[in-house]
């Protein structure tokens, strides 16, 4: 076998993963006496943004069609006041109500799909129409903040720990009491969905089809792919991975407003674009992903660390990184048409 | 039916169309409640200043007709949108307090520095903003709203760091006026007009408009003819950078404070659903300002008439958006090749 | 040997709005043959193809493929290629972001058993298609870190392995240095040998001469004829390409002709050249001085004049005008030393489809004045009456959007541009393509009126009689190379040979 050569796609993602490694490193220098070294803190990084790695997928999948969807944050909000309205206001059953939410994500991201798929409108004006459309109906249903105390089912499962076996990384604390580390369900849930739609972009023919239809749609279709029907799934797919990480962050938060989630549909652009998936499509993976995503979260802990800092720091961080990977992006892409 | 078909195909009849129709369901609403049927329409001058709903709506549509005026230019050299005008119009309002109120100062009864220094960062940050987003989209070709994401994120953000954090109240006199009335007319709707005149004066004593078109139709021959696409490009960015500051300040001065998180709340769907509304395609090249202004005040009429009816401005953005999709939908080339397919079927049926 | 006829073409015609794009052509395919189809830009070659790729329809003629009943019509590339008829074009239509295996195998991947992909054996399966082509590379590679002889050729690996019968190559060649070309041409011969009925679209003469055992060639949407390549010498199949026919019009140049001799230089170039187009040349044109670049489509005739222009950037070389050395960056600053540049891509580089006639006339003037110092509409509505009736545009109106007007209406209106600014040099790259005999005529005499007003022009069509016509002086270009310039004795048979290069039959 001969050795493969590196190309610029590799090498944005190395620069990624030694960004977060310095990153965290820097943050166990400065803040290690505020416990960033215990390695509950790199799990409770996990933890916080479990809903916004499930997003981050989707994301992936519809960024690497060359698309992008700006609902994710709104349709989190319009999940978490559906289940919050559903369980206190209404009593209803927590599995009915999940149920419930993921279909209509499907739906929602169905809609999406249709108007970019085979409407042929931008993206960006669908899922921008789709992320004021989601954030109105959540002020419909309920305006004021709703939490989520009397559902047994659902408080049971939030509060749910999983303690880390043959207590690596425990340590005593102040009071000199034994901490184990722990994760909760929504990160289960999150590396689930991380490791399967890693084997669907790799192993299947849909997954495939999404890298094709990035890199050239015209060569797609020439082939004998349905284009339409991967951008229409891609959405799909999109809507209903946020969906589960609306049913996560729920899970964090227990409460629904009409502000939750304000944003995120830049931390999980930001996140997928950290971790080499190109806005023009084709390129990208959801390990890269998920290292932008433990960046953008990294970054959001060591704000709240400092406890001086506003947060609207990681904001412009994050903000920052992003600009400063497309114009990376975008440089790579000009070397590259200069050398044809 | 050949007149009609005429009648459709006029540049403004969209956004002329959609004004009436928001007029009507305001008359056959208040008709219905029981109220005078065209009060929507009467004017009146109460307290030395005028009064009434068509007043409110040309008032409180000042911002997003000053907005319109930016988004155009974006939308027609770009073929993309700027998302980022709600975000800068808060970083400009927040900007301007600062300096009128010293940083760090949540309530101001005296001007820090003057009034004019204060408008003029604000404004100047606008065009900054502006300045970035163009030069991310014509000297790097990033996609418009990609690039304008950067700063619909982070230029609120930037705002909330200028502000400390606080909602900055400027009590002095001087700086309510932009927001408030001049004479018997309220500020806002002289700052909006003057700002279309200007724009308006621009392109035609100028051939900008003309080379802004040309760029946005077709770019290559564009270059070839001689005009250099990417200054156009940025010209058109900083233009509409510096529309979301002075619409920024007026939104600012209305409540007398810098609110950095609500100022421009959700104004760019608004800006955008102007330049739709106006008759304008959203893959760019040929702009009508006119319509665009229109559509401008038609969403605010919709705005106004919404909050009539009782719905709040939380849940007016699930009827924004409906439009918008309609809208676009009806403009998208396959939706025009069906529906001129079930046409010449039709005609095919019948003769 | 006459082998049996896999693919016939009969009667086929098709029109685009106001030009008969082809016109009754006939074309017929052997097994195991490579056929060339020849023609100048428009003559209709990639029209025929899109015709059988069903990328077009077309309006009358019939299609059979052998092994089908009755006649064929296709509506997509897939349905050409389900009937075994496959097409690699010039523009690689492979995925670039996917392995080589994935590339070869999309659409068809090899599954498991619980359906998805099997990568091991779509990888074994690759390599073992890339064995037998003899190109040695590693098949889980992207696509891109490949050269294009070698994307080419894999995209010609899949479309056999697809079983097709006939396998349409269309301008593979444009883009390969000579070595990879040399490959291409071995993968080709071992297709023949399969049996495989290669259709070889290309502009490179030589290339012809190496592989094909056929040719035809059409001219202006007709037939010109189908030839065994041994019947066909070089000059000949210029002739046939470019259309020998001395038309009787009158030599409109005879009485116009000038001496030159004391004239001025406008333009001297040195050593001009930009990557990939075209290599360095020497140039020089005298005020009133009309020159012809010539030479097939490709040969960097348009990329020469491109990089007088500064539409592409001169990389080497230095440039003089009116004596003073000039440095031009951008088309603009071109247009203020006085040039002007009417490109051969009407649709993608000469009009403003959505502006109407007038806007489109004034343009180039108005960018030259700057943006400030508006021409005011009444004088835009002078210029541009002036032009419609000078050049007796057909429109319904100044206003109307330029998108309405036909393709030759459309080409006066762009040359109006030009005329508008009152240019020293005029570049005119095929004015008169897709324009009526009439209009061609006048558009000649305009060039040499111009010329006599003192302007420079270069001209360049491929037409080689209506140069003849127009100018005094022709620049042959080969392969993007300058390869020779004529003055004297400006015959069709010297033009022809200096273009056909190599032997010199005849």
């Amino acid at each position: 076998m001969k050795k493969k050569s590196m190309n610029s796609n590799t090498v944005l993602l190395l620069i990624t993963i030694a960004l977060f490694v310095v990153m965290y490193a820097a943050g166990c220098v400065v803040y290690g006496d505020k416990g960033f070294t215990h390695l509950q803190t790199f799990l409770n990084i996990l933890i916080n943004n479990s809903g916004l790695l499930c997003v981050a997928c989707g994301m992936t999948c519809v960024m690497l069609t060359g698309g992008i969807d700006i609902s994710v944050g709104s349709l989190i909000a319009l999940d978490c006041m559906i289940l919050a309205v559903g369980m206190e206001h209404k009593g209803m059953n927590a599995a009915v109500l999940c149920i419930l939410v993921l279909l209509m994500g499907i739906v929602f991201g169905a809609v999406q799909g249709f108007f970019i798929g085979y409407l042929d409108i931008q993206p960006f004006i669908v899922t921008m129409a789709g992320m004021f459309f989601a954030r109105g109906m959540t002020a419909v249903i309920c305006s004021d903040q709703v939490s989520i105390r009397s559902n047994e089912l659902f408080v049971k499962l939030a509060n749910m720990k999983f303690q880390i076996p043959f207590e690596i990384g425990a340590y005593l604390n102040k009071k000199g009491k034994l901490q184990i580390p722990f994760v909760r369900i929504p990160v289960i849930i999150a590396l689930v969905v991380l490791v399967v739609i890693f084997l669907v972009l790799r192993y299947t023919k849909f997954g495939r089809s999404l890298y094709a239809v990035g890199g050239s749609e015209q060569s797609a279709a020439m082939m004998g792919l349905d284009v339409k029907k991967t951008k229409l799934k891609a959405y799909i797919l999109s809507s209903f991975l946020c969906s589960i990480g609306g049913i996560c962050f729920c899970m964090n938060t227990m409460s629904a407003s009409v502000a939750h989630a304000t944003g995120l549909e830049m931390d999980a652009i930001a996140s997928a674009v950290i971790g080499g998936t190109l806005l023009t499509g084709g390129v990208g993976n959801v390990v890269g992903s998920f290292f932008g995503v433990m960046i953008t979260g990294t970054i959001s802990t060591l704000v709240k660390t400092n406890g001086k800092l506003l947060s609207s720091w990681s904001n412009i961080a994050v903000a920052a990184l992003l600009c400063f990977f497309i114009v990376l992006q975008s440089i790579f892409a000009m070397v590259k048409s200069r050398k044809k | 039916m050949n007149k009609l078909k005429k009648l459709t195909k006029q540049t403004l009849f969209l956004p002329i169309f959609c004004m009436l129709l928001v007029m009507l369901v305001n008359v056959i609403y208040d008709a219905a409640c029981g109220n005078f049927a065209f009060s929507f329409f009467s004017i009146s001058l109460r307290n030395g200043v005028l009064y009434g709903r068509l007043i409110d709506v040309l008032n409180r549509g000042s911002e997003v007709a000053i907005l319109a005026v930016g988004m155009t230019l974006v939308v027609s050299s770009s073929a993309g949108t700027d998302i980022s005008v709600g975000s800068v119009m808060s970083l400009s309002a927040a900007m301007c307090c600062m300096l009128l109120a010293g940083f760090g100062v949540s309530s101001a009864n005296e001007l820090q520095v003057p009034l004019v220094v204060g408008l003029l960062a604000g404004i100047f940050l606008g065009c900054v903003c502006g300045a970035f987003n163009g030069f991310l989209v014509a000297y790097l070709d990033i996609q418009p709203m990609v690039a304008t994401l950067i700063l619909f994120s982070a230029a609120r953000a930037v705002g909330l760091l200028l502000c400390n954090n606080l909602i900055v109240y400027i009590r002095d006199k001087s700086f309510k006026v932009l927001g408030g009335y001049l004479g018997f007319i309220p500020t806002p709707i002289i700052i909006a007009a003057v700002c279309v005149a200007v724009t308006t004066i621009l392109l035609k004593k100028t051939a900008l408009g003309l080379y802004i078109q040309s760029v946005g139709i077709n770019k290559k021959a564009s270059r070839i003819a001689g005009l250099n696409s990417r200054k156009i490009i940025l010209l058109c960015y900083i233009i509409c950078g510096l529309c979301a500051g002075i619409a920024g300040i007026v939104n600012a001065s209305r409540i007398s404070s810098a609110d950095t998180n609500n100022i421009g709340l959700n104004y760019e769907l608004d800006a955008i659903l102007a330049v739709a509304l106006g008759g304008n395609s959203l893959g760019g090249g040929k702009f009508n300002l006119a319509g665009s202004i229109i559509g401008a005040y038609t969403i605010q009429a919709i705005t106004t008439t919404l909050y009539a009816i009782g719905v709040s401005s939380d849940q007016a953005p699930v009827y924004k958006a409906v439009i918008v999709i309609i809208i676009v939908a009806v403009q998208a080339p396959p939706f025009k090749q069906y529906m001129s397919k079930r046409a010449a079927k039709r005609a095919l049926a019948r003769g | 040997m006459e082998n049996k006829v896999i693919l016939t073409m009969r009667g086929i015609s098709m029109t685009f709005p106001g030009v008969k794009a082809l016109d009754h052509v006939d074309f017929t395919l052997r097994q195991g043959e490579i056929h060339a189809l020849m023609g100048e830009n428009g003559a209709g070659k990639s029209t025929l193809i899109k015709c059988l790729t069903g990328i077009n329809a077309f309006e009358s003629g019939e299609i059979r493929v052998d092994g089908i009943e009755g006649p064929v019509v296709n509506h997509s590339t897939l349905d050409a290629q389900k009937k075994g008829i496959s097409t690699v074009y010039q523009e690689v239509n492979l995925c670039p972001n996917l392995s080589v295996a994935e590339n070869l195998f999309i659409g068809r991947e090899p599954r498991t058993k619980i359906g998805t992909i099997n990568r091991r054996e779509m990888n074994t399966r690759a390599a073992a298609i890339m064995k037998e082509l003899q190109i040695d590379i590693d098949v889980t590679e992207n696509l891109e870190n490949f050269s294009l002889a070698i994307q080419q050729m894999i995209a010609i690996a899949r479309a056999v392995d697809m079983e097709c019968k006939v396998l349409i190559l269309d301008e593979p060649t444009s883009s390969l240095d000579d070595h990879e070309v040399e490959k291409l041409f071995i993968l080709m011969n071992k297709l023949k040998a399969q049996g495989v009925g290669i259709i070889f679209v290309t502009h490179f003469l030589e290339q012809v001469y190496a592989v094909c055992d056929r040719i035809t060639v059409l001219r202006n949407g007709q037939l010109v004829g189908e030839y065994p390549i041994a019947d066909l010498p070089r000059v000949k199949l210029v002739a046939a390409m470019m259309g020998k026919d001395f038309d009787d019009l009158a030599s409109i140049k005879g009485d116009m002709a000038v001496d030159l001799s004391h004239a001025d230089y406008y333009i001297e170039a040195q050593g001009l050249s930009h990557k990939g187009t075209i290599k360095p040349f020497d140039f020089t044109i005298k005020k009133g001085e009309v020159v012809g670049l010539t030479g097939l489509l490709g040969s960097g005739r348009t990329e020469l004049a491109r990089v007088l222009y500064g539409a592409d950037k001169a990389q080497t070389g230095t440039m003089k005008v009116n004596g003073k050395e000039v440095k031009i960056n951008a088309p603009i600053e071109a247009m203020q030393l006085g040039m002007g540049l009417l490109p051969d891509d009407r649709k993608a580089e000469g009009i403003i489809a959505d502006l109407s006639v007038r806007e489109n006339i004034i343009l180039a003037m108005q960018a030259k004045q700057g943006v400030f110092r508006q021409i005011s509409m009444k004088e835009q509505q002078e210029i541009a009456d002036k032009y419609i009736e000078m050049l007796s545009i057909k429109t319904a109106s100044r206003e109307t959007l330029i998108r309405q007007l036909s393709g030759g209406n459309q080409q006066k209106v762009i040359l109006a541009r030009w005329l508008a600014t009152d240019p020293d040099f005029l570049i005119l790259d095929e004015p008169t393509r897709g324009i009526d005999i009439g209009t061609k005529t006048e558009i000649q005499k305009l060039v040499l009126k111009l010329a006599k007003e003192g302007k420079s022009i270069i001209f360049i069509s491929s037409e080689i009689e209506e140069m003849l016509r127009t100018c005094s002086r022709m620049v042959v270009l080969r392969d993007g190379v300058k390869v020779g310039e004529l003055t004297d004795e400006l015959t069709q048979n010297h033009v022809m040979q200096a273009i056909a290069g190599g032997d010199t039959d005849e």
